[in-house]
Protein backbone atom coordinates (compact mmCIF):
# COMPACT_ATOMS: atom_id res chain seq x y z
CA UNK A 1 0.00 0.00 0.00
CA UNK A 2 2.24 2.38 1.42
CA UNK A 3 4.93 1.28 -1.56
CA UNK A 4 2.19 2.03 -4.28
CA UNK A 5 0.98 5.45 -2.87
CA UNK A 6 5.43 5.94 -3.29
CA UNK A 7 5.24 4.79 -6.64
CA UNK A 8 2.36 6.99 -7.60
CA UNK A 9 4.41 10.16 -6.30
CA UNK A 10 7.08 9.71 -8.05
CA UNK A 11 5.17 8.81 -11.22
CA UNK A 12 3.36 12.25 -11.10
CA UNK A 13 6.12 13.97 -9.55
CA UNK A 14 8.24 12.94 -12.54
CA UNK A 15 5.77 14.42 -14.49
CA UNK A 16 5.38 17.20 -13.28
CA UNK A 17 9.12 18.20 -13.39
CA UNK A 18 9.24 17.71 -16.75
CA UNK A 19 6.23 20.15 -17.20
CA UNK A 20 8.26 22.37 -15.31
CA UNK A 21 11.53 21.31 -16.69
CA UNK A 22 10.05 22.13 -19.93
CA UNK A 23 8.83 25.38 -19.25
CA UNK A 24 12.05 26.64 -17.66
CA UNK A 25 14.14 29.12 -19.68
CA UNK A 26 17.72 28.37 -20.51
CA UNK A 27 19.83 31.53 -20.90
CA UNK A 28 19.28 33.20 -24.43
CA UNK A 29 21.75 31.11 -26.68
CA UNK A 30 21.43 27.63 -25.01
CA UNK A 31 17.61 27.81 -25.87
CA UNK A 32 17.46 24.86 -28.73
CA UNK A 33 19.67 22.77 -26.55
CA UNK A 34 16.95 21.76 -24.33
CA UNK A 35 15.79 18.47 -24.13
CA UNK A 36 11.92 17.44 -24.75
CA UNK A 37 11.70 16.36 -20.98
CA UNK A 38 7.93 15.88 -21.32
CA UNK A 39 8.72 13.24 -23.78
CA UNK A 40 11.98 11.71 -21.84
CA UNK A 41 9.78 11.11 -18.84
CA UNK A 42 7.27 9.40 -20.95
CA UNK A 43 9.62 7.41 -22.63
CA UNK A 44 10.59 5.93 -19.45
CA UNK A 45 7.58 5.12 -17.91
CA UNK A 46 6.32 3.57 -21.42
CA UNK A 47 9.67 1.29 -20.70
CA UNK A 48 9.61 0.60 -17.14
CA UNK A 49 5.74 0.48 -16.36
CA UNK A 50 3.39 0.00 -19.41
CA UNK A 51 0.56 -0.43 -17.17
CA UNK A 52 0.59 3.10 -16.32
CA UNK A 53 1.80 4.66 -19.10
CA UNK A 54 -0.84 3.96 -21.70
CA UNK A 55 -1.77 5.45 -25.07
CA UNK A 56 -4.52 7.82 -23.62
CA UNK A 57 -2.43 8.85 -20.86
CA UNK A 58 0.22 10.07 -23.04
CA UNK A 59 -2.55 11.88 -25.25
CA UNK A 60 -3.86 13.64 -21.84
CA UNK A 61 0.07 14.34 -21.10
CA UNK A 62 0.47 15.76 -24.24
CA UNK A 63 -2.86 18.00 -24.65
CA UNK A 64 -1.76 19.34 -21.03
CA UNK A 65 2.02 20.53 -22.58
CA UNK A 66 -0.48 21.84 -25.73
CA UNK A 67 -2.49 23.98 -22.97
CA UNK A 68 1.32 24.90 -21.20
CA UNK A 69 3.24 25.82 -24.28
CA UNK A 70 1.39 25.20 -27.53
CA UNK A 71 0.40 26.87 -30.27
CA UNK A 72 -1.87 23.96 -31.69
CA UNK A 73 -4.08 21.66 -29.59
CA UNK A 74 -2.94 18.11 -30.14
CA UNK A 75 0.32 18.51 -31.49
CA UNK A 76 2.19 17.56 -28.20
CA UNK A 77 -0.28 14.57 -28.18
CA UNK A 78 0.50 13.63 -31.35
CA UNK A 79 3.79 13.15 -30.78
CA UNK A 80 3.79 11.76 -27.61
CA UNK A 81 1.26 9.21 -29.00
CA UNK A 82 3.44 8.18 -31.56
CA UNK A 83 6.82 8.04 -29.35
CA UNK A 84 5.00 6.19 -26.50
CA UNK A 85 3.03 3.54 -28.90
CA UNK A 86 6.55 2.97 -30.96
CA UNK A 87 8.04 2.37 -26.99
CA UNK A 88 5.45 0.26 -26.28
CA UNK A 89 5.82 -1.78 -29.38
CA UNK A 90 9.22 -2.67 -28.83
CA UNK A 91 9.33 -2.33 -25.31
CA UNK A 92 10.38 -6.01 -24.66
CA UNK A 93 13.54 -5.49 -26.68
CA UNK A 94 14.61 -2.05 -25.76
CA UNK A 95 14.03 -3.22 -21.45
CA UNK A 96 16.99 -5.48 -22.00
CA UNK A 97 19.02 -3.56 -24.26
CA UNK A 98 22.73 -2.53 -22.76
CA UNK A 99 22.34 1.48 -21.62
CA UNK A 100 24.10 2.31 -24.43
CA UNK A 101 22.27 0.38 -27.03
CA UNK A 102 18.67 1.93 -25.40
CA UNK A 103 20.39 5.34 -25.62
CA UNK A 104 20.93 4.94 -29.34
CA UNK A 105 17.39 3.62 -29.85
CA UNK A 106 16.16 6.97 -28.12
CA UNK A 107 17.72 8.73 -30.16
CA UNK A 108 15.88 7.25 -33.33
CA UNK A 109 12.93 7.99 -31.27
CA UNK A 110 13.48 11.31 -30.66
CA UNK A 111 14.82 12.18 -34.33
CA UNK A 112 11.48 10.79 -34.97
CA UNK A 113 9.29 13.15 -32.69
CA UNK A 114 11.41 15.95 -34.72
CA UNK A 115 10.14 14.74 -37.73
CA UNK A 116 6.75 14.01 -36.97
CA UNK A 117 6.94 17.75 -35.48
CA UNK A 118 8.27 19.15 -38.77
CA UNK A 119 4.98 17.39 -39.99
CA UNK A 120 2.77 18.95 -38.10
CA UNK A 121 4.29 22.63 -38.53
CA UNK A 122 4.56 21.82 -42.11
CA UNK A 123 0.66 21.26 -42.55
CA UNK A 124 -0.22 23.96 -40.52
CA UNK A 125 1.49 26.54 -42.50
CA UNK A 126 4.00 27.16 -40.38
CA UNK A 127 7.54 28.64 -41.11
CA UNK A 128 10.39 25.91 -40.96
CA UNK A 129 12.36 26.00 -38.13
CA UNK A 130 16.20 26.65 -38.71
CA UNK A 131 18.94 24.19 -38.41
CA UNK A 132 19.08 24.18 -34.98
CA UNK A 133 15.40 22.68 -34.39
CA UNK A 134 17.87 19.37 -34.77
CA UNK A 135 19.98 19.83 -31.74
CA UNK A 136 17.43 19.18 -28.97
CA UNK A 137 17.11 15.12 -30.14
CA UNK A 138 20.84 14.71 -29.77
CA UNK A 139 21.17 16.85 -26.19
CA UNK A 140 18.28 14.52 -25.41
CA UNK A 141 20.05 11.63 -26.12
CA UNK A 142 22.74 12.76 -23.51
CA UNK A 143 20.41 13.28 -20.98
CA UNK A 144 18.81 9.70 -21.29
CA UNK A 145 21.37 8.00 -19.65
CA UNK A 146 21.14 10.15 -16.46
CA UNK A 147 17.42 10.49 -16.58
CA UNK A 148 17.33 6.77 -16.93
CA UNK A 149 19.76 5.76 -14.04
CA UNK A 150 18.01 8.72 -11.72
CA UNK A 151 14.76 7.56 -11.62
CA UNK A 152 15.64 3.78 -11.65
CA UNK A 153 17.90 4.08 -8.67
CA UNK A 154 14.80 6.24 -7.07
CA UNK A 155 12.72 3.08 -7.62
CA UNK A 156 14.81 0.91 -6.41
CA UNK A 157 15.19 2.62 -3.41
CA UNK A 158 11.98 2.76 -2.77
CA UNK A 159 11.64 -0.97 -3.07
CA UNK A 160 14.41 -1.25 -0.78
CA UNK A 161 12.42 0.97 1.77
CA UNK A 162 9.97 -1.46 1.51
CA UNK B 1 5.11 -9.69 -9.27
CA UNK B 2 5.89 -7.57 -12.63
CA UNK B 3 8.72 -9.86 -14.06
CA UNK B 4 6.27 -12.76 -14.21
CA UNK B 5 4.07 -11.14 -16.38
CA UNK B 6 6.65 -9.97 -18.35
CA UNK B 7 7.58 -13.78 -19.23
CA UNK B 8 3.59 -14.67 -19.22
CA UNK B 9 3.44 -11.67 -22.15
CA UNK B 10 4.85 -12.87 -25.57
CA UNK B 11 7.05 -10.62 -27.78
CA UNK B 12 4.30 -9.08 -30.04
CA UNK B 13 1.64 -8.91 -27.53
CA UNK B 14 -0.38 -5.94 -28.60
CA UNK B 15 -1.64 -5.17 -24.57
CA UNK B 16 -2.28 -1.36 -24.19
CA UNK B 17 -0.44 -0.46 -27.55
CA UNK B 18 -2.74 -2.14 -29.95
CA UNK B 19 -3.29 -0.63 -33.42
CA UNK B 20 -6.69 0.43 -32.83
CA UNK B 21 -6.08 2.25 -30.06
CA UNK B 22 -3.23 4.15 -31.78
CA UNK B 23 -5.48 5.02 -34.71
CA UNK B 24 -8.03 6.38 -32.10
CA UNK B 25 -5.83 8.97 -30.45
CA UNK B 26 -4.09 9.85 -33.50
CA UNK B 27 -7.44 10.20 -35.07
CA UNK B 28 -8.37 12.57 -32.09
CA UNK B 29 -5.66 14.18 -32.04
CA UNK B 30 -5.29 15.28 -36.06
CA UNK B 31 -9.35 15.94 -35.37
CA UNK B 32 -8.32 18.41 -32.59
CA UNK B 33 -5.24 20.55 -34.45
CA UNK B 34 -7.63 20.21 -37.49
CA UNK B 35 -10.29 22.32 -35.44
CA UNK B 36 -7.98 24.69 -33.28
CA UNK B 37 -6.49 25.39 -36.47
CA UNK B 38 -9.67 26.91 -37.92
CA UNK B 39 -11.42 27.92 -35.22
CA UNK B 40 -8.54 28.78 -32.54
CA UNK B 41 -10.03 27.42 -29.15
CA UNK B 42 -6.54 27.00 -27.75
CA UNK B 43 -6.32 30.37 -26.38
CA UNK B 44 -10.21 30.43 -25.28
CA UNK B 45 -9.11 27.31 -23.48
CA UNK B 46 -5.88 28.64 -22.01
CA UNK B 47 -7.99 31.43 -20.81
CA UNK B 48 -10.62 29.11 -19.15
CA UNK B 49 -7.28 26.88 -17.74
CA UNK B 50 -5.53 30.17 -16.10
CA UNK B 51 -5.80 28.70 -12.35
CA UNK B 52 -3.36 26.12 -13.64
CA UNK B 53 -1.57 27.84 -16.85
CA UNK B 54 -0.99 30.88 -14.89
CA UNK B 55 0.84 29.41 -11.47
CA UNK B 56 2.86 26.93 -13.32
CA UNK B 57 4.76 29.68 -15.34
CA UNK B 58 5.39 31.50 -11.90
CA UNK B 59 6.80 28.01 -10.73
CA UNK B 60 8.31 27.60 -13.75
CA UNK B 61 10.28 31.10 -13.55
CA UNK B 62 11.04 30.64 -9.50
CA UNK B 63 14.53 29.59 -10.06
CA UNK B 64 15.23 32.18 -12.79
CA UNK B 65 13.88 34.75 -10.88
CA UNK B 66 16.05 33.21 -7.62
CA UNK B 67 19.01 33.16 -9.50
CA UNK B 68 18.57 36.57 -10.41
CA UNK B 69 17.53 37.92 -6.82
CA UNK B 70 20.51 36.07 -5.77
CA UNK B 71 23.18 38.08 -8.19
CA UNK B 72 21.76 41.20 -7.13
CA UNK B 73 22.30 40.40 -3.26
CA UNK B 74 26.03 39.27 -3.67
CA UNK B 75 27.18 41.62 -5.97
CA UNK B 76 29.74 43.54 -4.76
CA UNK B 77 29.89 47.11 -3.82
CA UNK B 78 32.30 48.03 -6.51
CA UNK B 79 30.30 46.72 -8.80
CA UNK B 80 27.49 48.30 -7.87
CA UNK B 81 29.29 51.72 -7.53
CA UNK B 82 30.30 51.48 -11.23
CA UNK B 83 27.07 50.81 -12.54
CA UNK B 84 25.47 53.68 -10.37
CA UNK B 85 28.09 55.49 -11.92
CA UNK B 86 27.27 54.17 -15.64
CA UNK B 87 23.30 54.70 -14.94
CA UNK B 88 24.20 58.58 -13.53
CA UNK B 89 25.70 59.24 -17.17
CA UNK B 90 23.38 57.80 -18.72
CA UNK B 91 20.50 59.41 -17.20
CA UNK B 92 22.42 63.00 -17.45
CA UNK B 93 22.33 62.18 -21.03
CA UNK B 94 18.88 61.25 -21.36
CA UNK B 95 18.59 64.30 -19.32
CA UNK B 96 20.15 67.05 -21.56
CA UNK B 97 17.92 65.00 -24.90
CA UNK B 98 14.95 65.11 -23.02
CA UNK B 99 15.39 68.80 -22.56
CA UNK B 100 15.98 69.91 -26.37
CA UNK B 101 13.02 67.41 -26.52
CA UNK B 102 11.02 69.58 -24.38
CA UNK B 103 11.60 72.36 -26.63
CA UNK B 104 10.82 70.63 -29.48
CA UNK B 105 8.02 69.72 -28.61
CA UNK B 106 6.57 72.55 -27.46
CA UNK B 107 7.75 73.76 -30.89
CA UNK B 108 5.58 70.88 -32.77
CA UNK B 109 2.46 71.40 -30.65
CA UNK B 110 2.80 75.33 -31.72
CA UNK B 111 3.27 74.20 -35.19
CA UNK B 112 0.25 71.82 -35.30
CA UNK B 113 -1.92 74.15 -33.91
CA UNK B 114 -1.04 76.54 -36.83
CA UNK B 115 -1.84 73.77 -39.16
CA UNK B 116 -5.13 72.63 -36.89
CA UNK B 117 -3.85 69.18 -37.25
CA UNK B 118 -5.54 65.86 -35.58
CA UNK B 119 -4.02 65.57 -32.05
CA UNK B 120 -1.74 63.07 -31.09
CA UNK B 121 -2.60 61.72 -27.68
CA UNK B 122 0.60 61.48 -25.54
CA UNK B 123 2.57 58.80 -24.84
CA UNK B 124 0.95 56.36 -22.66
CA UNK B 125 2.86 53.17 -21.48
CA UNK B 126 2.14 50.73 -18.90
CA UNK B 127 5.51 49.21 -17.48
CA UNK B 128 5.25 45.08 -17.31
CA UNK B 129 8.19 42.46 -15.81
CA UNK B 130 9.18 39.56 -18.39
CA UNK B 131 8.26 35.90 -16.75
CA UNK B 132 11.02 34.11 -17.45
CA UNK B 133 9.73 31.23 -18.92
CA UNK B 134 10.81 29.58 -22.47
CA UNK B 135 7.49 28.16 -24.60
CA UNK B 136 9.34 27.17 -27.65
CA UNK B 137 12.86 27.88 -28.74
CA UNK B 138 11.58 27.86 -32.27
CA UNK B 139 8.70 30.34 -31.76
CA UNK B 140 9.58 33.58 -30.60
CA UNK B 141 7.22 34.47 -27.61
CA UNK B 142 7.78 36.00 -24.21
CA UNK B 143 5.49 35.79 -21.10
CA UNK B 144 4.68 39.18 -19.23
CA UNK B 145 3.46 39.86 -15.98
CA UNK B 146 0.87 42.14 -16.74
CA UNK B 147 -2.88 40.09 -18.12
CA UNK B 148 -6.51 41.47 -18.47
CA UNK B 149 -6.88 42.58 -14.90
CA UNK B 150 -3.88 45.14 -15.63
CA UNK B 151 -5.94 46.38 -18.96
CA UNK B 152 -3.76 44.50 -21.20
CA UNK B 153 -5.54 43.81 -24.69
CA UNK B 154 -4.49 41.39 -27.88
CA UNK B 155 -2.75 44.11 -30.19
CA UNK B 156 -0.94 46.31 -28.05
CA UNK B 157 2.83 46.92 -29.24
CA UNK B 158 5.39 45.77 -26.50
CA UNK B 159 8.53 48.20 -26.61
CA UNK B 160 11.93 48.60 -24.61
CA UNK B 161 14.41 51.27 -24.37
CA UNK B 162 15.69 50.82 -27.28
CA UNK B 163 12.72 49.75 -30.37
CA UNK B 164 9.86 47.90 -30.62
CA UNK B 165 9.70 44.55 -29.24
CA UNK B 166 6.36 42.67 -30.80
CA UNK B 167 3.01 42.83 -29.54
CA UNK B 168 0.69 40.94 -27.68
CA UNK B 169 -1.14 37.81 -29.36
CA UNK B 170 -2.61 36.30 -25.91
CA UNK B 171 -4.03 37.62 -22.87
CA UNK B 172 -4.82 35.58 -19.65
CA UNK B 173 -6.34 37.25 -16.19
CA UNK B 174 -2.67 37.70 -14.78
CA UNK B 175 0.11 36.78 -17.96
CA UNK B 176 0.15 37.64 -21.55
CA UNK B 177 2.20 36.31 -24.22
CA UNK B 178 3.67 38.37 -26.91
CA UNK B 179 5.11 37.94 -30.15
CA UNK B 180 8.44 39.41 -31.01
CA UNK B 181 8.81 40.74 -34.34
CA UNK B 182 11.61 38.47 -34.86
CA UNK B 183 9.05 35.39 -35.24
CA UNK B 184 8.74 33.74 -38.20
CA UNK B 185 5.10 34.49 -38.39
CA UNK B 186 5.27 38.30 -37.66
CA UNK B 187 5.64 41.31 -40.27
CA UNK B 188 5.76 44.82 -39.31
CA UNK B 189 5.34 47.61 -41.49
CA UNK B 190 8.48 50.15 -41.62
CA UNK B 191 9.66 53.13 -43.01
CA UNK B 192 13.19 53.90 -43.39
CA UNK B 193 13.96 57.09 -41.84
CA UNK B 194 16.72 58.22 -44.45
CA UNK B 195 14.57 58.13 -47.37
CA UNK B 196 10.88 57.33 -46.37
CA UNK B 197 10.66 54.26 -48.46
CA UNK B 198 7.91 52.18 -46.84
CA UNK B 199 8.29 48.65 -46.69
CA UNK B 200 7.93 45.65 -43.98
CA UNK B 201 10.09 43.97 -42.10
CA UNK B 202 9.45 40.20 -41.49
CA UNK B 203 10.68 38.04 -39.09
CA UNK B 204 13.54 35.43 -39.54
CA UNK B 205 13.43 33.44 -36.55
CA UNK B 206 16.48 34.27 -35.67
CA UNK B 207 16.83 36.65 -32.68
CA UNK B 208 18.95 39.18 -34.38
CA UNK B 209 17.72 39.36 -38.07
CA UNK B 210 14.83 40.92 -39.92
CA UNK B 211 14.07 40.17 -43.02
CA UNK B 212 13.44 42.78 -45.83
CA UNK B 213 12.00 41.24 -48.93
CA UNK B 214 10.44 42.56 -52.29
CA UNK B 215 12.06 45.91 -52.17
CA UNK B 216 12.59 47.59 -55.76
CA UNK B 217 15.85 47.05 -57.45
CA UNK B 218 15.52 51.32 -57.97
CA UNK B 219 14.95 51.64 -54.15
CA UNK B 220 17.47 53.93 -52.47
CA UNK B 221 18.27 51.70 -49.50
CA UNK B 222 22.34 50.76 -48.26
CA UNK B 223 23.35 49.38 -44.75
CA UNK B 224 23.31 51.27 -41.91
CA UNK B 225 19.78 53.00 -42.73
CA UNK B 226 17.41 53.28 -39.33
CA UNK B 227 13.87 51.70 -39.81
CA UNK B 228 11.12 53.11 -37.90
CA UNK B 229 7.27 52.01 -37.74
CA UNK B 230 5.69 53.58 -39.93
CA UNK B 231 2.48 53.21 -38.10
CA UNK B 232 0.51 51.86 -41.41
CA UNK B 233 -1.91 49.31 -40.70
CA UNK B 234 -2.96 50.99 -37.38
CA UNK B 235 -1.31 48.30 -35.12
CA UNK B 236 2.00 49.66 -34.10
CA UNK B 237 1.81 53.60 -33.90
CA UNK B 238 4.41 55.88 -36.36
CA UNK B 239 7.64 56.72 -35.47
CA UNK B 240 9.59 54.41 -33.08
CA UNK B 241 12.63 52.76 -33.83
CA UNK B 242 12.42 49.23 -35.18
CA UNK B 243 16.36 48.14 -36.50
CA UNK B 244 19.07 49.41 -38.22
CA UNK B 245 19.43 48.05 -42.12
CA UNK B 246 22.45 45.11 -41.96
CA UNK B 247 23.47 44.04 -45.41
CA UNK B 248 21.50 44.62 -48.61
CA UNK B 249 21.74 41.71 -51.64
CA UNK B 250 19.36 40.93 -54.67
CA UNK B 251 17.05 38.10 -54.18
CA UNK B 252 17.61 34.38 -55.95
CA UNK B 253 15.48 35.49 -58.84
CA UNK B 254 17.14 38.51 -59.24
CA UNK B 255 14.10 40.90 -59.73
CA UNK B 256 13.80 42.22 -55.81
CA UNK B 257 16.41 43.75 -53.44
CA UNK B 258 16.70 41.68 -50.16
CA UNK B 259 17.66 43.10 -46.81
CA UNK B 260 18.12 42.14 -43.76
CA UNK B 261 18.27 44.49 -40.33
CA UNK B 262 19.38 43.88 -37.26
CA UNK B 263 16.29 44.83 -34.24
CA UNK B 264 16.53 47.58 -32.36
CA UNK B 265 15.09 45.96 -29.04
CA UNK B 266 17.03 44.04 -26.90
CA UNK B 267 14.74 41.37 -27.74
CA UNK B 268 16.96 38.24 -25.82
CA UNK B 269 18.05 40.66 -23.01
CA UNK B 270 15.01 42.76 -21.91
CA UNK B 271 13.41 42.15 -18.69
CA UNK B 272 11.23 44.93 -18.30
CA UNK B 273 9.06 45.97 -21.40
CA UNK B 274 6.52 49.25 -21.89
CA UNK B 275 3.46 48.27 -22.85
CA UNK B 276 1.81 50.74 -25.45
CA UNK B 277 -1.67 51.71 -24.03
CA UNK B 278 -4.28 51.74 -27.16
CA UNK B 279 -3.96 55.02 -29.23
CA UNK B 280 -6.15 57.07 -30.99
CA UNK B 281 -5.57 55.97 -34.39
CA UNK B 282 -6.92 58.20 -37.33
CA UNK B 283 -8.86 55.58 -39.30
CA UNK B 284 -9.41 56.12 -42.83
CA UNK B 285 -8.56 59.40 -44.44
CA UNK B 286 -8.63 62.31 -42.67
CA UNK B 287 -11.82 64.86 -42.64
CA UNK B 288 -12.23 67.50 -45.11
CA UNK B 289 -11.12 70.73 -43.95
CA UNK B 290 -13.74 73.34 -44.62
CA UNK B 291 -10.82 76.48 -44.40
CA UNK B 292 -8.34 76.26 -46.81
CA UNK B 293 -5.01 78.81 -46.97
CA UNK B 294 -4.13 80.58 -43.93
CA UNK B 295 -6.47 81.72 -41.06
CA UNK B 296 -8.96 85.06 -41.38
CA UNK B 297 -6.77 87.26 -39.24
CA UNK B 298 -3.51 86.69 -41.22
CA UNK B 299 -5.23 86.24 -44.60
CA UNK B 300 -6.57 90.64 -44.00
CA UNK B 301 -10.56 91.15 -44.29
CA UNK B 302 -10.96 90.36 -48.46
CA UNK B 303 -8.89 89.56 -51.50
CA UNK B 304 -8.76 92.90 -52.66
CA UNK B 305 -7.54 94.84 -49.26
CA UNK B 306 -4.74 92.39 -49.19
CA UNK B 307 -2.35 94.74 -51.86
CA UNK B 308 -2.65 97.55 -49.28
CA UNK B 309 -1.39 95.30 -46.36
CA UNK B 310 2.41 95.37 -47.18
CA UNK B 311 2.19 99.45 -47.29
CA UNK B 312 3.33 100.04 -44.16
CA UNK B 313 6.40 98.67 -45.07
CA UNK B 314 6.67 100.61 -47.58
CA UNK B 315 5.83 104.25 -45.98
CA UNK B 316 8.74 105.51 -44.83
CA UNK B 317 10.45 106.05 -48.48
CA UNK B 318 7.39 107.33 -49.90
CA UNK B 319 7.05 110.00 -47.10
CA UNK B 320 10.76 110.64 -47.77
CA UNK B 321 10.29 111.52 -51.26
CA UNK B 322 8.37 114.55 -51.21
Amino acid sequence: MNRSRLQNWMFSGSLLAAFLLQLMPLPPGAEPFKPYWLGLVVLYWAIEAPERMGLGLAFALGLVGDLLVGELLGEQAMRLVVLAFIVLRFRSRLRFFPLGQQTLAVLALLLNDRVVTLMIRGFSGEAMPPATFWIAPLTGTLAWPMLYVLLDNLRLRQRGAD
Amino acid sequence: MAIARDNAATLFAEGGASTLRLILCLGLAITLMVVDHHAHYLQTLRRTANLVVEPAYRLAALPADVARATRTAVVTQDQLASENRELREQLLLAQARLNRLDALLAQNERLKGLLEAQKNLGLSVQFARLVDVDLDPFRHRIVLDVGSAQGAKVGQPVIDAHGIMGQLVEVLPNTSVAMLITDPTHAIPVVIERTGLRAIAYGSGATDTLDLRDIPRSADIRSGDKLLTSGLGGRFPAGFPVGVIGDVSTDSKGMFIAATARPAAALDRSGEVLLLQEQQQPYGPPAPQEVVGPPAELAGPSPDAAPASPTPDLTPPTQDTP
